[in-house]
């Protein structure tokens, strides 16, 4: 009983109001369609927008379809009767129309009868703009993850709702997460609640993507004014003082600091041009204004009896310009000391675009707290930075650490070692495609390589030449030119390339600020193999023993019983092929080019020098110390790595003045030559 | 008498023979030359002359501090082309200035110096993106404090260099690390667009010399190799004065034992101050000479390669022999420079062709092993003993 009374009830209640709603909703539609016809049928992007206005503000069950169509030029109007309406089917009596807005059939028409809807491009992206609302709400995700997608790129205030409303419906957690983000950023763009802003901005706390502080800092923005009176705004962001004062990130100012690269916000001159647009300073003859009035006073090549030749500087113009206000055929310059005391006078302030406090209050402090977040970790990104520089130095210097820190033998063919090696690493790529198994194959072959070469060039040239460091400069000199153009005519003067492999093209991703590529932590790993693996065979094995013996007293180690002429060769032969593993590491990550050796040779040095000759740790030391250093510098003035190395090699050439033997000394008499 | 005629062209009298060579050899030149002779030499190849000239000069000067006083030092170049900066900028300040002055002669105002200052500012500064005059160009139209920058700035910047390296005693191939150090860190810090000497850009068009337009290129050619020759002769000179004094005693035992000639009491840092010093002015003055005859100077320049290449030039025609020295550059400039100009006939070996242009390199870059490995002393010590023997 009670059931079917409910039954009843429901019915009664469907006939009373569902009917007469739903007829006024596409009456409704249909009386905007009416009062719009001509926009509708002949339009421009510019008249269109008001009427979609009125379209969407219908909330017809139609509408979607009615702008689907529309866009897709599937509209028809009816010539006579002034209706729109679509096609059901043609054929040979005719075009057979319905009704758009409540499908009753028209009947058939006569092709002249009729006429298609084309909108042009202009209106048809303002009615996909529209259409966007919709397709929040489609079924198929990959239409939702679309219009997002465009939503991003043109958000706009009057998406808010449908974003909101659709924002309830969503159930993919993948979009769900990405409409609340876009919803948050467009309230607080868009939104004119302030209370809905202020909870917008406090959700994005500790949010570091760009979007977000794009977001907020686009709510902080502010405008310059210029006043005679004291400004007292409740969004008032700063007050300015020419040539001193500075802009801070969050729209207010104070002094920063320190003012390395810091511009004040306006100077002196920019007031001026300020206070002259907004009319505070009349009458102002600027320069070049001046010399058009004096050019119009010139005649017979005079200007009151002044010759115009001598008007070749600023006080000469001047002084003619004076003489043309005296006879009043002008009105006087302003001195310097009347425009400072306009300046002094007036008040230079800027103001917020946002007018609420409570809500500026609010993105300035999220603001300030998401920077110091960011801060943060760029500090930690510019370390892991200098890391990965210094474990770049270290791989390069750690051949020469052997033949130049051991053996005492500068090596300048050994940036040529390097380049071998990344060639090396090149050829291999060109046998075996698989790039991880050409790495694994590259990285013997090219010790192999360098190693015979150093080998040979030990037993053809720098064992003549153990007791003259200085000419061995020379002729690993010459030997480096000359494999430099052998390289450079076997292969070119392009740079080849040496591909690394796919798991290693990626980065490590921590947040928004901070991520680092997968090949930066496989050098530093490289580079602490090489570290390990140098200290085992130096302290570990019979051959490192042997070098130390032999460099260290060569008479005594032989009369051991240790072969001084084998070993030398064994460990220069080493070291040279460290520097061709190292090459194949160093050509994953630049360009390999014959002048790839040239690039690496004096910062190789210098980390050896720095961090003290005869010792590995030392080699480390320096590499860290140089690469810190230069990411560093490089932090002072990013545009600029010139710059950094620049200083970095005078502060290098500082260093070693007060401490000659480097960070890490030998001592003892290894040390005394 | 042998050994006599020995000491005469090895000590006092080299500078008889290698002055009189220079100007028997600027002379004929000057006949066969284009403007002033009988049109049979090029300017080009005058100009080319005129630069081997230089480099010589250069060369002496490293001869004086690594073959006399054992710094072997790679910075030499560096300083030579500090001078060539010098002189440059002048050169391209003053020219600018005058085609700027010349060009606006029909403006209704006569320009102020700030205007003509701005225009030259873009003119020289537009291609790295600046329009304002640096301050280092604040002398740039005055000649006569040029020419005392290009004495200045490499002695200076020697002075400090030298004086912080030699107090806290680097030697040997440390030094030479240092100083290659300090060259890189010049030539990047030129690099730069910002460092006022228009990055890599450098500074060109310094063959046409400021108010000498109605002269031509032939006859500058010509007045430039006098003087390269003159300057030459001049700094050989005074190189030779200075190894032929007590202080040239001094220097070579400085580079045989500097620990006993500290022991006997000289202050061996000052002397080799001294030498460093001297030896880089020499080399800026060199380079204020050769630059306006090459006609462009850039960054690239100064890369330490160059002053590697000054070394090799010094060891190859010996070590301790100014007239070696002489030797080695002209020698070694001038066969680069026929070599890689591509008017030898490339050998055909059947399967394989000798190009010049590229295996020059090669062979130069061995030849630098083989006399280092068999001829330490080089042409110099070559012509020693040939003069011992006969």
């Amino acid at each position: 009983m009670n059931t079917f009374l409910k039954l009843i009830f429901q019915i009664f209640f469907v006939l009373i109001f569902s009917n007469p709603l739903h007829a006024s909703e596409s009456n409704n539609l249909e009386k905007v369609l009416n009062n719009n016809f001509k926009l509708i049928i002949k339009s421009s992007s510019r008249t269109i927008e008001p009427v979609i206005e009125d379209l969407l503000n219908t909330k017809s069950t139609n509408l979607e379809e009615f702008l689907k169509r529309w866009k897709n030029k599937k509209l028809y109007y009816v010539k006579k009767s002034k209706l729109i309406a679509i096609l059901k089917q043609k054929n040979s009596n005719g075009y057979e129309l319905l009704k758009f807005s409540d499908k009753t059939n028209l009947g058939f028409f006569k092709k002249k009868e009729i006429k298609a809807i084309k909108p042009n491009s202009g209106v048809r992206s303002k009615i996909s703009n529209a259409l966007i609302g919709f397709q929040l709400l489609n079924d198929d995700p990959k239409v939702r993850s679309k219009s997002l997608e465009t939503l991003t790129r043109k958000f706009n205030a009057k998406y808010l709702i449908p974003l909101k409303n659709a924002l309830k419906k969503e159930n993919n957690p993948d979009l769900k997460k990405r409409m609340s983000e876009l919803l948050v950023f467009g309230t607080i763009k868009y939104s004119q609640n302030e209370n809905e802003k202020i909870s917008s901005l406090n959700s994005l706390k500790g949010n570091m993507s760009i979007e977000a502080r794009g977001t907020i800092a686009s709510l902080l923005e502010t405008k310059l004014y210029v006043s005679n009176k004291m400004p007292n705004l409740p969004n008032l962001a700063r007050n300015i003082i020419p040539d001193n004062s500075y802009k801070n990130a969050d729209g207010s100012s104070d002094k920063p600091f320190f003012y390395f690269n810091k511009k004040p916000e306006i100077s002196r001159s920019e007031a001026i041009e300020l206070l002259i647009k907004n009319n505070f300073l009349k009458n102002y003859i600027t320069p070049s204004k001046r010399d058009e009035i004096l050019k119009k006073n010139i005649s017979n090549s005079h200007i009151e009896g002044i010759p115009v030749e001598q008007l070749n500087s600023n006080d000469e113009r001047n002084n003619a310009y004076n003489l043309l206000v005296k006879l009043g055929k002008a009105i006087p310059l302003k001195s310097n000391k009347e425009i400072d005391d306009v300046i002094k006078s007036h008040f230079f302030y800027a103001v917020y675009k946002e007018k609420s406090p409570k809500v500026i209050n609010t993105a300035k402090i999220v603001l300030n707290d998401i920077n110091y977040e960011v801060n943060f970790y760029e500090y930690l990104d510019l370390i892991l930075d200098g890391l990965s520089l210094a474990s770049i130095y270290f791989l390069g210097a750690i051949g020469l650490a052997i033949t130049f820190g051991v053996m005492r033998v500068i090596n300048m063919a050994h940036g040529e070692f390097i380049m071998i090696g990344a060639y090396t690493g090149y050829v291999v790529q060109l046998f075996i495609p698989n790039h991880t198994i050409s790495l694994l194959v590259a990285f013997p072959l090219a010790f192999l390589v360098t190693f015979l070469g150093g080998v040979a060039m030990e037993r053809l040239v720098i064992r003549y030449l153990y007791r003259n460091p200085l000419d061995t400069l020379l002729a690993t000199f010459g030997i480096s030119i000359a494999l430099q153009q052998i390289a450079k005519n076997i292969f070119g003067t392009q740079a080849r390339p040496l591909t690394s492999p796919e798991w290693l093209d990626g980065a490590l991703v921590v947040n928004d600020v901070l991520s680092i590529s997968l090949i930066r932590i496989a050098i530093f790993i490289l580079g602490l193999i090489f570290l390990v693996l140098l200290l085992l065979v130096m302290n570990k094995t019979r051959l490192g023993l042997e070098t130390k013996a032999v460099t260290q007293n060569p008479m005594m180690a032989s009369s051991m019983g240790i072969n001084p002429d084998r070993i030398n060769m064994l460990t220069f032969g080493f070291g040279s092929g460290i520097a061709g593993i190292a090459g194949v590491a160093i050509g994953l990550f630049s360009k390999v080019t014959s002048e790839l050796g040239t690039d690496y040779i004096v910062q190789s040095f210098m980390t050896v020098v720095v961090g003290g000759v005869g010792n590995i740790w030392g080699t480390l030391a320096g590499a860290t110390m140089i690469g810190m250093l230069q990411k560093f510098i490089e932090w002072f003035n990013p545009s600029n790595t010139l710059a950094a190395q620049t200083y970095m090699i005078i502060f290098i050439i500082l260093f070693i003045q007060f401490r000659p033997k480097g960070i890490m000394a030998l001592k003892g008499r290894a040390s005394e030559d | 008498m042998k050994k006599d005629f020995l000491n005469y062209i090895n000590k006092a009298n080299s500078f008889f023979w290698v002055s009189s060579i220079v100007i028997l050899f600027t002379l004929i030149i000057i006949l066969l030359s284009e403007s002033y002779g009988l049109n049979l030499v090029s300017t080009s190849f005058t100009k080319v002359l005129g630069k081997t000239l230089c480099l010589c000069i250069v060369a002496l000067a490293m001869d004086l501090v690594w073959g006399y006083c054992g710094i072997l030092s790679l910075g030499h170049f560096a300083f030579f082309g500090l001078g060539g900066y010098m002189i440059g900028m002048w050169l391209m300040f003053k020219r600018t200035k005058n085609i700027v002055v010349e060009s606006t002669q029909n403006n209704i105002l006569p320009l102020t110096e700030t205007e003509i200052n701005e225009a030259v500012g873009t003119q020289i500064f537009g291609v790295v993106g600046g329009a304002e005059i640096p301050l280092i160009w604040y002398f740039a139209d005055s000649l006569l404090i040029h020419i005392i920058l290009i004495l200045l700035v490499p002695g200076v910047l020697a002075y400090i260099f030298g004086w912080l390296a030699f107090r806290s005693r680097v030697t040997g191939v440390y030094l030479s690390i240092l100083t290659q150090a300090m060259t890189l860190a010049l030539s990047l810090y030129l690099f730069q667009n910002d460092s006022g000497l228009r990055g890599n850009n450098g500074l060109s068009g310094l063959q046409n010399i400021p108010n000498l337009d109605e002269f031509s290129q032939a006859e500058l050619s010509v007045w430039f190799l006098i003087l390269s020759s003159l300057t030459l002769i001049f700094t050989y000179y005074i190189c030779n004065l200075i190894v032929n004094s007590k202080l040239g005693n001094i220097i070579t035992g400085i580079r045989d034992n500097e620990t006993r000639i500290r022991f006997l009491g000289y202050k061996v840092e000052s002397y080799k101050l001294f030498i460093f010093v001297i030896t880089a002015i020499i080399s800026g003055v060199a380079g204020a000479l050769y630059y306006p005859q090459a006609g462009i100077i850039n960054p690239a320049e100064l890369a330490p390669i160059a002053s590697i290449y000054l070394a090799v030039w010094v060891a190859i025609g010996g070590r301790g022999y100014l007239y070696g020295a002489l030797i080695g550059a002209a020698f070694v400039s001038l066969a680069s420079s026929y070599f890689t100009g591509g008017q030898i006939p490339n050998i055909n070996f059947g399967i394989f062709t000798l190009k010049w242009v590229d295996w020059w390199v090669v062979i130069l870059g061995l030849s630098f092993v083989i006399t280092t490995l068999y001829a330490p002393k080089g042409i110099g010590g070559l012509i020693e003993r040939i003069f011992r023997r006969s």
